[in-house]
């Protein structure tokens, strides 16, 4: 199920400093061809359909079209992602369309602070990780 | 000053702490460590991928695996033993038991989303809040930003100027001076012209599991469409073998039984929606076949069927000809929907929706592409082609020290999660004897190694790292693919037919194929014996031969090379621990049609291995089992 981009919407991130796709692909498949600057998948039958350069792209020019030795054509699974939320659009074969909104995070992003309120680092010679400083930890 | 291709620049690094891989326990170690490091304590992470999206959960989650609550760690060692037919290290288990909670909740402060039991909505589960259960250790959640919210805070903790991405580290290297002891790591950029060679006191080695070492079902574009993330090459278990670490359980595997094709999750619709699954006639298979798991006993009266087992009964009726096996979704929605209000049942459609696109959108892809509507239409199963992990339903990696004040003193070496390898410590997928961790667990086991190696290097600082061959030899050994492309490719007409090297994606080819046809793959229907694990080896050795004349075309060649030696390390050891193991202890998984029933007296023990780092010879043992927690079957003590 390989991801695909769009010609007329791919500016392969000119102006940024990675290209979003190339930069977050778990299987380094996404590639910029610097000649066209466009972006694409430079090897689709390794393409594990993750959609995460699909909702990192900032033009939204890549989709997902099924593994055509597998499925039948003219379905689609589109995600619009926010900071907060997803919102996917499922289209059928039979053009039937599902809209479905999830959350996905309750802070904002970049407001994690690992270690803030956090009781200091304990005994490093026993068991307890450091948030669990004072606890009395259990034993068989 | 940046290399060019064929002439890469060499990037020496030292540190006290190297990370090796960016999933979900090197983000537990990350944070971890880092708290407990005094300001003069170096630490690098170095990932093949990019942090926010890296690992078995870049996709994202639809629950949480493990979370305890009101249970015991005890329990959770039963649970777990009970699935892995009997043979697993409590100690372990029992201390990711005793932390999982406090790392979930963790997870919640940074920003999770978790379901919340009527009542509970608004509370923390840290504040006592229930959790929507979809089994009994499973726990709902919005989990598509799962992995960006965990990697944040280890990134954060770590600071990002002491993280590498898109570096692949490929082989562990051994200290000249001190035996049996690990002083750095080798690898490439693939991005840059550049080797990377990092010297270390301590190592933590969590690279995933093994995807795609045997042939998968979908040839096609469907070949990426892997259960476990197509990326885990086997890294880990081929790294730390090549080092001479003892391995565990490395016969076992795991060969989930999906929805057909899009290999989508089956456990909400069997906990959550309670779905039932049925062969072709509309039979349950598991109760239908009850009488012929009892060869099996006592697993087969475990609490809840070990999962190898539900994959024997519905094999079964594979193959005798009664598919397809389905799940029936319909029927489950349609009970459900009985007391609910439109409103409701709308929800309840949505969820069903989320269970694939928070961790499966190609499942959803399938159905769209089917127009598959789970109210209107049952869906198929099917069991995948067998995959290597450590941290989900199976059990193989490495043979690790356990907690200092549980483990026997035959199970512990000083430090917790570190290796038979001095200095060489892992965690989630790459942990033996101990599966069932899952995204929650693995995180945790990463973060008790994190402390365990802050503990190493303090015990350790004069240690002076320094390597058996030159510097020049070890990165030449790496950069060999490039050397033979260069070489040989204007040699023929045609880059891609060339007598004098294998290109990575033939040569992943051979090891699929053989791999399946005789290490008992989806073509035998999992079936084999020692005569075809005699060929099989074979063929390995062969294909270990040829591995010196792989090719890398480019960065992105050179990164697929290597994964796939990976890869054929992986198999190698699965294989030899398969033919070592005269028994079918996990029936549905494979089986030993020479040796076709469970052997209590004779094989319930953990099999160990070790690769002699310099002969390339393996010996195999039988390691004593012992229980630390007493198990229950049936009712009964056991």
């Amino acid at each position: 199920m390989p991801t695909f981009v769009y010609a007329d919407k791919c500016d392969g991130c000119k102006g940024g400093q990675v290209t979003a796709c190339m930069y977050i692909c778990p299987h380094d498949l996404m590639k910029l061809d610097t000649s066209r600057m466009k972006a694409f998948n430079q090897e689709p039958e390794q393409c594990w359909e993750c959609q995460c350069c699909v909702k990192a792209c900032p033009q939204q020019a890549i989709e997902v079209r099924a593994y055509q030795d597998v499925v039948p054509m003219g379905g689609a699974c589109i995600p619009l992602r926010t900071d907060q939320s997803i919102m996917w659009t499922i289209k059928f074969r039979d053009s039937e369309v599902k809209r479905f909104k999830f959350p996905t995070r309750s802070t904002p992003v970049g407001s994690i602070d690992p270690y803030s309120n956090k009781p200091p680092a304990g005994d490093l010679d026993d068991q307890l990780l450091f948030t669990e400083a004072g606890k009395a930890l259990s034993k068989i | 000053m940046a290399g060019t291709f064929g002439d890469p620049e060499i990037v020496e690094i030292q540190k006290d702490i190297l990370i090796i891989g960016g999933g979900m326990a090197a983000c537990g170690t990350a944070l971890e460590a880092k708290r407990w490091a005094s300001d003069d304590v170096s630490i690098l992470l170095v990932d093949k991928a990019a942090m926010d999206r890296s690992g078995a959960v870049a996709m994202g989650l639809s629950a949480i695996n493990t979370y305890l609550g009101d249970q015991t760690p005890e329990d959770y060692c039963r649970m777990v033993s009970a699935d892995l037919m009997g043979i697993t290290r409590d100690d372990l288990v029992y201390d990711v038991g005793r932390h999982v909670d406090d790392t979930v909740h963790l997870f919640e402060e940074w920003g999770l989303p978790i379901w919340k039991a009527k009542g509970s909505e608004g509370i923390a589960l840290k504040d006592g809040a229930k959790p929507v259960r979809s089994g009994k250790w499973q726990i709902m959640i919005n989990g598509e930003s799962y992995k960006p919210i965990v990697a944040e805070a280890a990134k954060k903790a770590l600071g990002i100027e002491n993280i590498i991405e898109r570096c692949f580290i490929v082989k562990m290297l051994l200290d000249k001076n001190e035996q049996n002891r690990v002083a750095g790591a080798v690898g490439f950029s693939v991005r840059e012209h550049k080797l990377y060679v990092i010297r270390a006191n301590a190592i933590l080695l969590v690279a995933g599991g093994a995807v795609n070492i045997f042939r998968p079902r979908s040839l096609g574009e469907g070949m990426g469409r892997t259960w476990y993330p197509v990326w885990n090459a086997g890294s880990t278990y081929a790294m730390a073998a090549e080092c001479g670490a003892e391995l565990t359980m490395m016969e076992n595997r795991f060969v989930p039984a999906r929805f057909k094709d899009g290999y989508g999750p089956v456990g909400a619709w069997f906990l959550l929606f309670k779905s039932q699954a049925l062969n072709g006639y509309g039979e349950n298979y598991v109760i239908k076949n009850a009488d012929m798991l009892k060869e099996f006993a006592p697993y087969d009266t475990a609490a809840v069927v070990p999962t190898c087992l539900r994959n024997h009964a519905m094999l079964k009726e594979m193959r005798e000809g009664r598919g397809p096996i389905v799940m029936d979704t319909p029927a489950a929605m349609k009970k459900l929907s009985e007391t609910m209000t439109p409103r409701e049942i709308k929800h309840l459609e949505a969820e069903a929706w989320e269970d694939f696109l928070d961790m499966c959108i190609g499942q959803a892809g399938v159905w769209a592409g089917m127009n598959i509507r789970p109210e209107e239409s049952a869906s198929e199963l099917m069991p995948t082609e067998p995959y290597l992990l450590g941290s989900h339903s199976g059990c193989c990696g490495i043979w690790v020290s356990g907690p200092a004040d549980i483990s026997p003193p035959e199970w512990q070496w000083g430090y917790n999660r570190m290796t038979t390898v001095k200095g060489l410590f892992t965690a989630g997928d790459g942990v033996g004897a101990s599966g069932h961790k899952f995204s929650s667990g693995s995180h945790t086991e990463g973060r008790i190694a994190g402390k365990a190696m802050i503990q190493f290097v303090r015990d350790n600082k004069d240690f002076k790292p320094a390597f058996k061959k030159p510097i020049q030899e070890i990165t030449e050994e790496i950069y060999k693919p490039v050397r033979n492309y260069i070489e040989y490719k204007d040699k023929t007409t045609s880059e891609d037919v060339n007598p004098y090297y294998i290109s990575p994606k033939m040569f992943q080819m051979r090891l699929q194929k053989y791999m399946d046809e005789y290490v008992a793959g989806v073509s035998t229907y999992y079936t084999t014996n020692a005569k075809m694990l005699e060929i099989g080896l074979k063929h390995l050795q062969w294909l270990k031969e040829d591995s010196l004349k792989l090719k890398a075309k480019d960065l992105h060649e050179l990164l697929r090379a290597w994964e796939n030696y990976h890869r054929l390390r992986a198999a190698e050891a699965h294989l030899r621990h398969i033919l070592f193991r005269e028994e079918t202890r996990y029936p549905g998984f494979f089986y030993r049609a020479d040796f076709p029933k469970l052997d209590e007296a004779n094989w319930k023990c953990f099999v160990n291995s070790r690769m002699d780092p310099e002969t390339g010879e393996w010996v195999l043992k039988k390691v004593p089992h012992k229980d630390l927690v007493e198990k229950h079957y049936g009712g009964q003590k056991h």
